[in-house]
Protein backbone atom coordinates (compact mmCIF):
# COMPACT_ATOMS: atom_id res chain seq x y z
CA UNK A 1 0.00 0.00 0.00
CA UNK A 2 1.33 3.38 -1.35
CA UNK A 3 0.83 6.57 1.10
CA UNK A 4 0.72 8.26 -2.66
CA UNK A 5 0.73 7.04 -6.52
CA UNK A 6 1.47 9.80 -8.92
CA UNK A 7 0.19 9.19 -12.09
CA UNK A 8 3.01 10.62 -14.52
CA UNK A 9 6.38 11.64 -14.44
CA UNK A 10 6.78 15.13 -15.94
CA UNK A 11 7.85 18.13 -14.35
CA UNK A 12 4.76 17.83 -11.82
CA UNK A 13 5.02 14.49 -10.61
CA UNK A 14 8.40 14.46 -10.29
CA UNK A 15 8.43 17.44 -8.27
CA UNK A 16 5.17 16.45 -6.29
CA UNK A 17 6.86 12.96 -5.67
CA UNK A 18 10.21 14.76 -4.43
CA UNK A 19 8.45 16.33 -1.78
CA UNK A 20 6.39 13.43 -0.88
CA UNK A 21 9.00 11.13 -0.19
CA UNK A 22 11.31 13.81 1.51
CA UNK A 23 8.83 13.81 4.23
CA UNK A 24 8.78 9.64 3.90
CA UNK A 25 6.07 8.97 1.85
CA UNK A 26 5.64 5.66 0.16
CA UNK A 27 5.46 7.04 -3.12
CA UNK A 28 5.49 5.12 -6.53
CA UNK A 29 5.30 7.16 -9.97
CA UNK A 30 3.66 5.40 -12.70
CA UNK A 31 4.62 6.71 -16.22
CA UNK A 32 3.15 5.55 -19.49
CA UNK A 33 6.24 6.73 -21.11
CA UNK A 34 9.34 4.69 -22.20
CA UNK A 35 10.87 8.10 -20.75
CA UNK A 36 9.84 10.63 -17.72
CA UNK A 37 9.40 14.06 -18.96
CA UNK A 38 6.24 14.61 -20.13
CA UNK A 39 5.99 17.75 -22.38
CA UNK A 40 9.11 18.41 -21.30
CA UNK A 41 10.84 15.73 -22.83
CA UNK A 42 14.17 15.12 -24.95
CA UNK A 43 15.06 12.46 -27.45
CA UNK A 44 17.74 11.14 -29.51
CA UNK A 45 17.73 10.83 -33.63
CA UNK A 46 19.96 9.52 -36.11
CA UNK A 47 23.00 10.32 -33.05
CA UNK A 48 21.43 14.13 -32.21
CA UNK A 49 19.31 14.98 -28.95
CA UNK A 50 16.79 16.82 -28.97
CA UNK A 51 14.77 18.68 -26.65
CA UNK A 52 11.23 18.34 -26.50
CA UNK A 53 9.31 21.22 -25.01
CA UNK A 54 11.19 23.51 -23.71
CA UNK A 55 12.20 26.93 -25.58
CA UNK A 56 13.35 28.46 -22.70
CA UNK A 57 12.95 28.40 -18.40
CA UNK A 58 10.68 31.23 -17.89
CA UNK A 59 10.50 32.81 -14.45
CA UNK A 60 14.36 33.39 -14.50
CA UNK A 61 16.10 34.95 -11.46
CA UNK A 62 19.77 35.49 -10.75
CA UNK A 63 21.04 33.53 -8.00
CA UNK A 64 20.82 35.00 -4.56
CA UNK A 65 17.11 36.21 -5.58
CA UNK A 66 14.54 35.25 -2.69
CA UNK A 67 11.01 36.23 -3.64
CA UNK A 68 9.79 34.83 -6.97
CA UNK A 69 8.75 31.04 -8.02
CA UNK A 70 12.35 29.89 -9.13
CA UNK A 71 13.69 30.70 -5.59
CA UNK A 72 10.62 29.37 -3.72
CA UNK A 73 10.57 26.11 -5.84
CA UNK A 74 14.23 25.16 -5.11
CA UNK A 75 13.60 25.77 -1.38
CA UNK A 76 10.72 23.27 -1.72
CA UNK A 77 12.69 20.75 -3.40
CA UNK A 78 16.00 21.74 -1.09
CA UNK A 79 17.97 21.90 -4.38
CA UNK A 80 20.93 24.12 -4.83
CA UNK A 81 20.82 27.36 -7.02
CA UNK A 82 23.35 25.84 -8.55
CA UNK A 83 22.00 22.65 -9.73
CA UNK A 84 20.23 23.86 -12.58
CA UNK A 85 22.81 25.38 -14.27
CA UNK A 86 20.81 28.32 -15.58
CA UNK A 87 22.43 30.77 -18.25
CA UNK A 88 20.41 33.97 -19.20
CA UNK A 89 19.02 34.72 -22.52
CA UNK A 90 20.77 36.91 -24.78
CA UNK A 91 17.43 38.93 -25.39
CA UNK A 92 13.93 38.24 -27.29
CA UNK A 93 11.44 39.79 -29.90
CA UNK A 94 8.10 40.44 -30.08
CA UNK A 95 8.15 41.24 -34.11
CA UNK A 96 4.67 42.74 -35.92
CA UNK A 97 4.95 44.07 -39.50
CA UNK A 98 5.42 47.35 -37.85
CA UNK A 99 6.71 46.97 -34.69
CA UNK A 100 9.47 45.41 -32.40
CA UNK A 101 9.53 45.21 -29.01
CA UNK A 102 12.51 43.40 -27.78
CA UNK A 103 13.16 42.73 -23.84
CA UNK A 104 15.81 41.25 -21.61
CA UNK A 105 15.42 39.28 -18.37
CA UNK A 106 15.21 43.27 -17.35
CA UNK A 107 11.78 44.78 -17.05
CA UNK A 108 12.73 48.42 -17.14
CA UNK A 109 14.17 47.59 -20.64
CA UNK A 110 11.16 46.42 -22.01
CA UNK A 111 9.23 49.09 -20.31
CA UNK A 112 10.84 51.55 -22.48
CA UNK A 113 10.38 49.53 -25.34
CA UNK A 114 6.77 49.74 -24.71
CA UNK A 115 6.68 53.25 -24.15
CA UNK A 116 8.85 54.21 -26.59
CA UNK A 117 6.42 52.45 -29.37
CA UNK A 118 3.52 53.32 -27.52
CA UNK A 119 3.89 56.60 -25.98
CA UNK A 120 0.20 57.43 -25.66
CA UNK A 121 -0.25 54.29 -23.81
CA UNK A 122 2.58 55.00 -20.94
CA UNK A 123 0.33 55.68 -18.44
CA UNK A 124 -2.04 52.99 -19.31
CA UNK A 125 0.63 50.43 -19.20
CA UNK A 126 1.93 51.91 -16.13
CA UNK A 127 -1.56 50.54 -14.42
CA UNK A 128 -1.57 47.37 -15.77
CA UNK A 129 1.75 45.98 -14.49
CA UNK A 130 1.20 47.35 -11.11
CA UNK A 131 -2.19 45.46 -10.92
CA UNK A 132 -0.13 42.14 -12.41
CA UNK A 133 2.39 42.68 -9.95
CA UNK A 134 0.29 42.35 -6.86
CA UNK A 135 -1.78 39.59 -8.09
CA UNK A 136 -1.01 36.70 -5.98
CA UNK A 137 -0.52 33.41 -8.09
CA UNK A 138 -2.02 31.24 -4.99
CA UNK A 139 -4.95 33.05 -5.13
CA UNK A 140 -7.52 31.24 -6.94
CA UNK A 141 -10.54 33.03 -6.26
CA UNK A 142 -10.66 35.31 -9.55
CA UNK A 143 -8.20 33.45 -11.74
CA UNK A 144 -10.17 32.26 -14.72
CA UNK A 145 -11.90 35.89 -15.46
CA UNK A 146 -10.60 36.63 -19.25
CA UNK A 147 -7.59 38.14 -19.47
CA UNK A 148 -8.75 40.01 -22.95
CA UNK A 149 -11.35 41.59 -20.66
CA UNK A 150 -9.17 42.52 -17.89
CA UNK A 151 -6.51 44.11 -19.59
CA UNK A 152 -8.90 46.25 -22.39
CA UNK A 153 -10.07 47.70 -19.36
CA UNK A 154 -6.43 49.64 -18.80
CA UNK A 155 -5.05 49.51 -22.90
CA UNK A 156 -6.87 50.91 -25.66
CA UNK A 157 -4.41 50.54 -28.22
CA UNK A 158 -5.18 46.99 -30.11
CA UNK A 159 -1.99 46.44 -31.48
CA UNK A 160 -0.28 46.71 -28.11
CA UNK A 161 -2.58 44.10 -26.82
CA UNK A 162 -2.00 42.04 -29.45
CA UNK A 163 2.18 42.15 -28.74
CA UNK A 164 1.55 41.37 -25.28
CA UNK A 165 -0.29 38.34 -25.91
CA UNK A 166 1.60 36.77 -28.22
CA UNK A 167 4.30 35.36 -26.33
CA UNK A 168 2.12 35.23 -23.27
CA UNK A 169 -0.66 32.07 -24.99
CA UNK A 170 2.25 30.61 -26.73
CA UNK A 171 3.97 30.05 -23.91
CA UNK A 172 1.01 29.24 -21.97
CA UNK A 173 -2.44 29.69 -23.04
CA UNK A 174 -4.81 26.33 -23.09
CA UNK A 175 -7.34 28.97 -24.36
CA UNK A 176 -7.87 29.59 -27.81
CA UNK A 177 -7.33 33.53 -28.29
CA UNK A 178 -8.37 34.60 -24.63
CA UNK A 179 -6.66 33.59 -21.28
CA UNK A 180 -7.49 33.44 -17.23
CA UNK A 181 -6.43 36.50 -15.69
CA UNK A 182 -4.45 34.34 -13.76
CA UNK A 183 -2.29 33.24 -16.55
CA UNK A 184 -1.92 35.89 -17.63
CA UNK A 185 -0.09 37.81 -14.80
CA UNK A 186 1.99 34.31 -14.34
CA UNK A 187 3.36 34.80 -17.39
CA UNK A 188 3.56 38.12 -18.21
CA UNK A 189 5.59 38.60 -14.83
CA UNK A 190 7.44 35.27 -15.35
CA UNK A 191 8.45 36.19 -19.19
CA UNK A 192 8.27 40.03 -19.18
CA UNK A 193 9.68 40.25 -14.89
CA UNK A 194 11.49 37.44 -14.99
CA UNK A 195 13.03 35.96 -17.99
CA UNK A 196 14.40 33.49 -20.48
CA UNK A 197 17.15 31.01 -19.12
CA UNK A 198 18.61 27.44 -20.30
CA UNK A 199 20.97 24.78 -18.52
CA UNK A 200 23.57 24.21 -21.23
CA UNK A 201 22.86 20.55 -21.62
CA UNK A 202 18.88 21.39 -22.12
CA UNK A 203 15.86 20.09 -20.46
CA UNK A 204 17.53 16.83 -19.69
CA UNK A 205 19.70 17.89 -16.70
CA UNK A 206 16.51 19.60 -14.98
CA UNK A 207 15.34 15.98 -15.48
CA UNK A 208 18.15 14.36 -14.29
CA UNK A 209 18.51 16.89 -11.14
CA UNK A 210 14.68 16.16 -10.64
CA UNK A 211 14.88 12.31 -10.98
CA UNK A 212 18.05 11.54 -8.87
CA UNK A 213 16.73 13.72 -6.39
CA UNK A 214 13.27 11.51 -6.15
CA UNK A 215 14.94 8.24 -6.12
CA UNK A 216 17.56 8.99 -3.21
CA UNK A 217 14.61 9.98 -1.26
CA UNK A 218 13.32 6.37 -1.52
CA UNK A 219 10.51 6.94 -4.47
CA UNK A 220 9.63 4.52 -7.20
CA UNK A 221 9.52 5.30 -10.48
CA UNK A 222 7.93 2.86 -13.24
CA UNK A 223 8.19 3.27 -16.52
CA UNK A 224 6.03 2.35 -19.20
CA UNK A 225 3.52 1.74 -17.11
CA UNK A 226 0.13 3.18 -17.51
CA UNK A 227 -2.73 3.53 -16.04
CA UNK A 228 -5.80 2.24 -17.66
CA UNK A 229 -8.59 2.56 -14.71
CA UNK A 230 -9.00 3.85 -11.50
CA UNK A 231 -11.41 1.56 -9.60
CA UNK A 232 -13.82 3.40 -7.59
CA UNK A 233 -15.61 2.74 -3.77
CA UNK A 234 -17.89 5.23 -1.96
CA UNK A 235 -16.27 8.23 -3.31
CA UNK A 236 -12.63 6.92 -3.02
CA UNK A 237 -9.94 5.31 -5.37
CA UNK A 238 -9.88 1.92 -3.86
CA UNK A 239 -7.43 0.45 -6.48
CA UNK A 240 -4.83 1.70 -9.17
CA UNK A 241 -5.41 -0.86 -12.67
CA UNK A 242 -2.18 -0.69 -14.56
CA UNK A 243 -2.21 -1.09 -18.29
CA UNK A 244 -0.96 -4.78 -18.00
CA UNK A 245 -3.74 -6.00 -15.77
CA UNK A 246 -2.13 -5.08 -12.44
CA UNK A 247 -3.13 -3.82 -9.32
CA UNK A 248 -1.80 -1.30 -6.78
CA UNK A 249 -3.17 0.28 -3.74
CA UNK A 250 -2.37 3.92 -2.60
CA UNK A 251 -4.02 5.90 0.42
CA UNK A 252 -4.43 8.84 -2.53
CA UNK A 253 -3.48 9.33 -5.60
CA UNK A 254 -2.15 12.65 -7.60
CA UNK A 255 -2.78 12.43 -11.46
CA UNK A 256 -0.71 14.42 -13.62
CA UNK A 257 -2.53 12.77 -16.60
CA UNK A 258 -4.77 15.83 -17.41
CA UNK A 259 -8.28 16.40 -16.48
CA UNK A 260 -10.45 14.98 -18.87
CA UNK A 261 -8.09 11.98 -19.10
CA UNK A 262 -7.74 11.75 -15.48
CA UNK A 263 -11.76 11.23 -15.55
CA UNK A 264 -11.73 8.98 -17.98
CA UNK A 265 -9.71 6.49 -16.31
CA UNK A 266 -12.51 6.55 -13.29
CA UNK A 267 -14.99 3.75 -13.56
CA UNK A 268 -17.73 5.58 -11.89
CA UNK A 269 -18.42 8.26 -14.54
CA UNK A 270 -19.13 7.99 -18.32
CA UNK A 271 -16.37 8.49 -20.69
CA UNK A 272 -15.91 12.62 -20.87
CA UNK A 273 -15.95 13.75 -24.65
CA UNK A 274 -12.64 14.31 -26.11
CA UNK A 275 -14.18 18.03 -27.05
CA UNK A 276 -13.58 19.10 -23.23
CA UNK A 277 -10.16 18.66 -24.22
CA UNK A 278 -7.78 21.39 -25.47
CA UNK A 279 -7.69 22.13 -28.89
CA UNK A 280 -4.35 24.03 -29.29
CA UNK A 281 -1.11 22.39 -30.43
CA UNK A 282 1.75 22.88 -32.11
CA UNK A 283 4.27 21.50 -34.81
CA UNK A 284 7.84 22.19 -34.37
CA UNK A 285 10.07 22.13 -36.75
CA UNK A 286 14.23 21.51 -35.98
CA UNK A 287 16.92 22.33 -37.83
CA UNK A 288 20.45 21.65 -37.02
CA UNK A 289 23.03 24.20 -38.67
CA UNK A 290 26.95 23.90 -39.80
CA UNK A 291 27.28 26.87 -38.51
CA UNK A 292 25.93 29.11 -35.04
CA UNK A 293 23.37 31.85 -35.18
CA UNK A 294 25.62 34.66 -34.35
CA UNK A 295 27.72 33.48 -37.46
CA UNK A 296 24.39 34.50 -39.32
CA UNK A 297 23.84 37.69 -37.37
CA UNK A 298 21.00 36.52 -35.48
CA UNK A 299 21.31 36.65 -32.10
CA UNK A 300 18.01 36.67 -30.31
CA UNK A 301 16.53 34.16 -28.43
CA UNK A 302 13.30 34.10 -29.15
CA UNK A 303 11.54 35.64 -32.04
CA UNK A 304 7.84 35.49 -31.83
CA UNK A 305 6.75 36.83 -34.86
CA UNK A 306 3.29 37.38 -36.43
CA UNK A 307 2.24 38.99 -40.20
CA UNK A 308 -0.66 40.93 -39.44
CA UNK A 309 -1.90 43.27 -36.58
CA UNK A 310 -4.25 40.64 -35.39
CA UNK A 311 -2.88 37.73 -33.91
CA UNK A 312 -4.53 34.65 -34.08
CA UNK A 313 -4.65 31.84 -31.46
CA UNK A 314 -6.21 29.09 -32.65
CA UNK A 315 -6.65 25.67 -33.95
CA UNK A 316 -6.38 26.34 -37.51
CA UNK A 317 -8.65 24.62 -40.46
CA UNK A 318 -5.62 23.80 -42.48
CA UNK A 319 -2.75 21.35 -40.64
CA UNK A 320 -1.04 23.93 -40.03
CA UNK A 321 -1.46 28.05 -39.21
CA UNK A 322 1.94 29.73 -40.77
CA UNK A 323 0.45 33.75 -39.95
CA UNK A 324 2.27 33.16 -36.45
CA UNK A 325 4.84 31.69 -34.37
CA UNK A 326 8.11 30.83 -32.45
CA UNK A 327 11.61 31.31 -33.50
CA UNK A 328 13.92 29.63 -30.68
CA UNK A 329 18.01 29.51 -31.01
CA UNK A 330 19.17 27.88 -28.37
CA UNK A 331 22.44 28.39 -28.76
CA UNK A 332 21.25 32.41 -27.77
CA UNK A 333 22.15 32.33 -24.34
CA UNK A 334 25.20 33.37 -22.29
CA UNK A 335 27.00 30.16 -22.08
CA UNK A 336 30.48 30.04 -21.18
CA UNK A 337 31.38 27.71 -24.41
CA UNK A 338 29.35 27.71 -27.20
CA UNK A 339 27.11 24.61 -28.30
CA UNK A 340 28.02 21.80 -30.54
CA UNK A 341 26.18 22.83 -33.32
CA UNK A 342 23.48 25.70 -34.55
CA UNK A 343 19.88 25.19 -34.11
CA UNK A 344 16.80 26.96 -35.69
CA UNK A 345 13.97 25.78 -33.79
CA UNK A 346 10.00 26.50 -35.12
CA UNK A 347 6.96 26.22 -33.95
CA UNK A 348 3.60 26.88 -34.86
CA UNK A 349 -0.46 26.48 -34.49
CA UNK A 350 -1.37 22.99 -35.74
CA UNK A 351 -5.08 20.74 -36.12
CA UNK A 352 -4.43 17.85 -34.42
CA UNK A 353 -7.35 16.06 -36.16
CA UNK A 354 -5.78 16.82 -39.38
CA UNK A 355 -2.27 15.30 -38.72
CA UNK A 356 -3.66 12.43 -37.09
CA UNK A 357 -5.86 11.64 -39.66
CA UNK A 358 -2.68 11.28 -42.38
CA UNK A 359 -1.98 7.79 -43.67
CA UNK A 360 1.65 6.96 -42.55
CA UNK A 361 3.18 7.75 -45.75
CA UNK A 362 1.18 11.10 -46.24
CA UNK A 363 2.26 11.78 -42.71
CA UNK A 364 5.46 11.61 -43.64
CA UNK A 365 5.30 13.86 -46.37
CA UNK A 366 3.69 16.45 -44.51
CA UNK A 367 5.87 16.60 -42.29
CA UNK A 368 8.64 17.08 -45.28
CA UNK A 369 6.22 19.78 -47.00
CA UNK A 370 5.54 21.67 -43.73
CA UNK A 371 8.87 22.18 -42.76
CA UNK A 372 9.65 23.55 -46.11
CA UNK A 373 6.72 26.53 -45.46
CA UNK A 374 6.92 26.68 -41.76
CA UNK A 375 10.72 28.03 -42.48
CA UNK A 376 9.97 30.03 -45.21
CA UNK A 377 7.15 31.71 -42.99
CA UNK A 378 10.14 32.44 -40.43
CA UNK A 379 12.68 33.70 -42.62
CA UNK A 380 10.29 36.87 -42.98
CA UNK A 381 11.34 37.81 -39.40
CA UNK A 382 15.22 35.84 -38.94
CA UNK A 383 18.16 36.17 -41.46
CA UNK A 384 17.32 33.33 -43.87
CA UNK A 385 19.29 30.13 -42.68
CA UNK A 386 17.89 27.09 -45.18
CA UNK A 387 21.01 26.95 -46.65
CA UNK A 388 22.91 26.16 -43.61
CA UNK A 389 20.97 23.22 -42.51
CA UNK A 390 22.57 19.69 -42.38
CA UNK A 391 19.78 17.72 -40.43
CA UNK A 392 16.29 18.41 -39.41
CA UNK A 393 12.81 17.09 -37.74
CA UNK A 394 9.48 17.99 -37.31
CA UNK A 395 7.34 17.27 -34.22
CA UNK A 396 3.90 17.07 -34.80
CA UNK A 397 0.53 17.29 -32.22
CA UNK A 398 0.62 13.32 -32.65
CA UNK A 399 4.25 13.56 -31.66
CA UNK A 400 2.82 15.89 -28.45
CA UNK A 401 0.13 13.08 -27.73
CA UNK A 402 2.45 10.42 -27.82
CA UNK A 403 5.02 12.07 -25.02
CA UNK A 404 2.15 13.95 -23.31
CA UNK A 405 -1.06 11.39 -23.45
CA UNK A 406 -3.00 14.67 -23.74
CA UNK A 407 -6.22 14.12 -25.97
CA UNK A 408 -6.16 16.38 -28.99
CA UNK A 409 -2.33 16.65 -28.09
CA UNK A 410 -3.26 19.59 -26.48
CA UNK A 411 0.12 21.10 -25.03
CA UNK A 412 -1.25 23.15 -22.59
CA UNK A 413 -4.19 20.77 -21.69
CA UNK A 414 -7.96 21.91 -20.82
CA UNK A 415 -8.99 25.03 -21.42
CA UNK A 416 -10.77 25.20 -18.21
CA UNK A 417 -8.11 24.51 -14.79
CA UNK A 418 -8.95 22.92 -11.49
CA UNK A 419 -6.73 25.57 -9.32
CA UNK A 420 -7.82 24.22 -6.36
CA UNK A 421 -6.65 20.59 -7.63
CA UNK A 422 -9.78 18.42 -6.34
CA UNK A 423 -12.00 16.39 -8.02
CA UNK A 424 -15.24 14.43 -7.38
CA UNK A 425 -13.28 11.68 -5.55
CA UNK A 426 -11.81 11.99 -1.83
CA UNK A 427 -8.45 10.50 -2.47
CA UNK A 428 -8.18 11.72 -5.96
CA UNK A 429 -6.14 15.35 -7.26
CA UNK A 430 -4.94 16.32 -10.26
CA UNK A 431 -1.56 18.49 -10.86
CA UNK A 432 0.45 19.72 -13.84
CA UNK A 433 -0.58 21.30 -17.21
CA UNK A 434 -4.31 21.41 -15.79
CA UNK A 435 -4.44 22.35 -12.26
CA UNK A 436 -3.06 25.70 -13.94
CA UNK A 437 0.56 26.45 -13.57
CA UNK A 438 2.26 26.93 -17.08
CA UNK A 439 6.21 26.45 -17.81
CA UNK A 440 8.39 24.35 -15.85
CA UNK A 441 8.56 26.02 -13.15
CA UNK A 442 4.90 26.16 -13.39
CA UNK A 443 4.63 22.61 -13.63
CA UNK A 444 7.06 22.10 -10.69
CA UNK A 445 5.15 24.64 -8.84
CA UNK A 446 1.86 23.30 -9.23
CA UNK A 447 3.50 19.58 -8.31
CA UNK A 448 4.99 21.19 -5.09
CA UNK A 449 1.64 22.72 -3.78
CA UNK A 450 -0.96 20.06 -4.86
CA UNK A 451 1.55 17.74 -2.67
CA UNK A 452 1.94 20.15 -0.52
CA UNK A 453 -2.17 20.78 -0.07
CA UNK A 454 -3.81 17.83 -0.80
CA UNK A 455 -0.96 15.32 0.31
CA UNK A 456 1.07 16.05 3.15
CA UNK A 457 -1.68 17.79 5.17
CA UNK B 1 15.19 19.34 24.80
CA UNK B 2 16.16 22.94 26.80
CA UNK B 3 14.66 25.88 24.83
CA UNK B 4 18.18 26.21 23.09
CA UNK B 5 18.05 23.35 22.06
CA UNK B 6 14.72 23.73 20.22
CA UNK B 7 16.23 27.16 18.91
CA UNK B 8 18.66 25.09 17.17
CA UNK B 9 16.74 22.67 15.98
CA UNK B 10 14.64 26.15 14.23
CA UNK B 11 17.58 27.25 13.05
CA UNK B 12 18.65 24.16 11.55
CA UNK B 13 15.15 23.95 9.85
CA UNK B 14 15.36 27.31 8.50
CA UNK B 15 18.97 26.45 7.33
CA UNK B 16 17.81 23.69 5.32
CA UNK B 17 14.79 25.85 4.05
CA UNK B 18 16.55 29.21 3.23
CA UNK B 19 20.25 27.89 2.77
CA UNK B 20 21.03 31.78 1.64
CA UNK B 21 19.52 33.75 4.36
CA UNK B 22 22.00 35.03 7.08
CA UNK B 23 20.37 33.25 10.45
CA UNK B 24 23.33 35.20 12.43
CA UNK B 25 20.94 38.07 13.41
CA UNK B 26 17.77 36.51 14.24
CA UNK B 27 15.63 38.96 16.28
CA UNK B 28 14.04 36.19 18.53
CA UNK B 29 11.08 38.07 19.17
CA UNK B 30 10.35 39.63 15.90
CA UNK B 31 8.21 37.49 13.05
CA UNK B 32 10.16 35.66 10.73
CA UNK B 33 8.15 36.92 7.86
CA UNK B 34 9.70 40.71 8.74
CA UNK B 35 13.15 38.78 8.41
CA UNK B 36 13.08 36.47 6.36
CA UNK B 37 11.93 35.89 2.68
CA UNK B 38 9.55 33.12 3.55
CA UNK B 39 6.35 32.47 2.20
CA UNK B 40 3.47 30.09 3.98
CA UNK B 41 4.87 27.05 1.99
CA UNK B 42 7.91 27.68 3.94
CA UNK B 43 6.45 27.78 6.95
CA UNK B 44 4.09 24.72 6.34
CA UNK B 45 7.67 23.13 6.04
CA UNK B 46 8.72 24.28 9.25
CA UNK B 47 5.54 22.67 10.48
CA UNK B 48 6.51 19.53 8.45
CA UNK B 49 10.05 19.40 9.44
CA UNK B 50 9.05 19.11 12.84
CA UNK B 51 6.90 16.28 12.51
CA UNK B 52 10.12 14.60 10.15
CA UNK B 53 12.30 14.61 12.40
CA UNK B 54 10.77 14.33 15.56
CA UNK B 55 7.28 13.12 15.38
CA UNK B 56 5.86 16.52 16.39
CA UNK B 57 2.27 16.84 15.38
CA UNK B 58 1.52 20.54 14.92
CA UNK B 59 -2.27 21.42 14.51
CA UNK B 60 -3.64 23.47 11.57
CA UNK B 61 -5.00 25.59 14.35
CA UNK B 62 -2.04 26.39 16.15
CA UNK B 63 0.43 27.53 12.75
CA UNK B 64 -0.04 30.59 14.24
CA UNK B 65 1.87 29.99 17.49
CA UNK B 66 5.37 29.76 15.32
CA UNK B 67 5.26 33.39 13.92
CA UNK B 68 8.33 34.20 15.48
CA UNK B 69 11.35 32.32 16.79
CA UNK B 70 10.39 33.32 20.74
CA UNK B 71 6.58 32.39 20.12
CA UNK B 72 7.73 28.71 18.56
CA UNK B 73 9.82 27.61 21.08
CA UNK B 74 7.36 28.70 23.73
CA UNK B 75 4.93 26.98 21.77
CA UNK B 76 7.37 23.82 21.31
CA UNK B 77 8.74 23.93 25.06
CA UNK B 78 6.28 21.67 26.57
CA UNK B 79 5.71 19.75 23.67
CA UNK B 80 9.74 18.85 23.37
CA UNK B 81 10.39 18.46 26.91
CA UNK B 82 10.38 14.48 26.67
CA UNK B 83 12.33 14.74 23.06
CA UNK B 84 15.71 13.47 23.23
CA UNK B 85 18.25 15.31 21.39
Amino acid sequence: MYDTVIIGAGMSGLAAGIRLAYFDQKVCIVERHTTIGGLNSFYRLRGRSYDVGLHALTNYTPKGTKKGPLARLLRQLRIGWDEFALVPQIGSTIAFPDVTLSFKNDFEYFRQQVNEAFPHERDNFERLFQALVDYDDLDYTTADRSAREVVGEYLNDPYLIEMLFLPLMYYGSARENDMDFAQFCIMFRSIFCEGFARPFQGVRLILKKLSQKYRSLGGELKLRTGVSKLAIDNGRVKRVVLDDGSEILAKRVLSSAGWVETLRMCDDLPAPSRRQAGQVSFVETISSLDRMPQDFNHDQTIVFFNDSSKFHYEKPDGLVDLRSGVICSPNNYQYDEPLKEGVMRVTCLANFDRWADLPEEEYRLAKLEWYDRINGSAIRFVPDYRSYVVETDTFTPTTIQRFTWHDNGAVYGAPQKRYDGTTHLRNLFVCGTDQGFMGIVGAITSGISMANWHCLR
Amino acid sequence: MTRDEIRDVILDILEGIAPDENLDDLKDEVPFREQLELDSMDFLDIVMELRKRYRIQIPEEDYGELVSMESTVNYLEPRMKEVAK
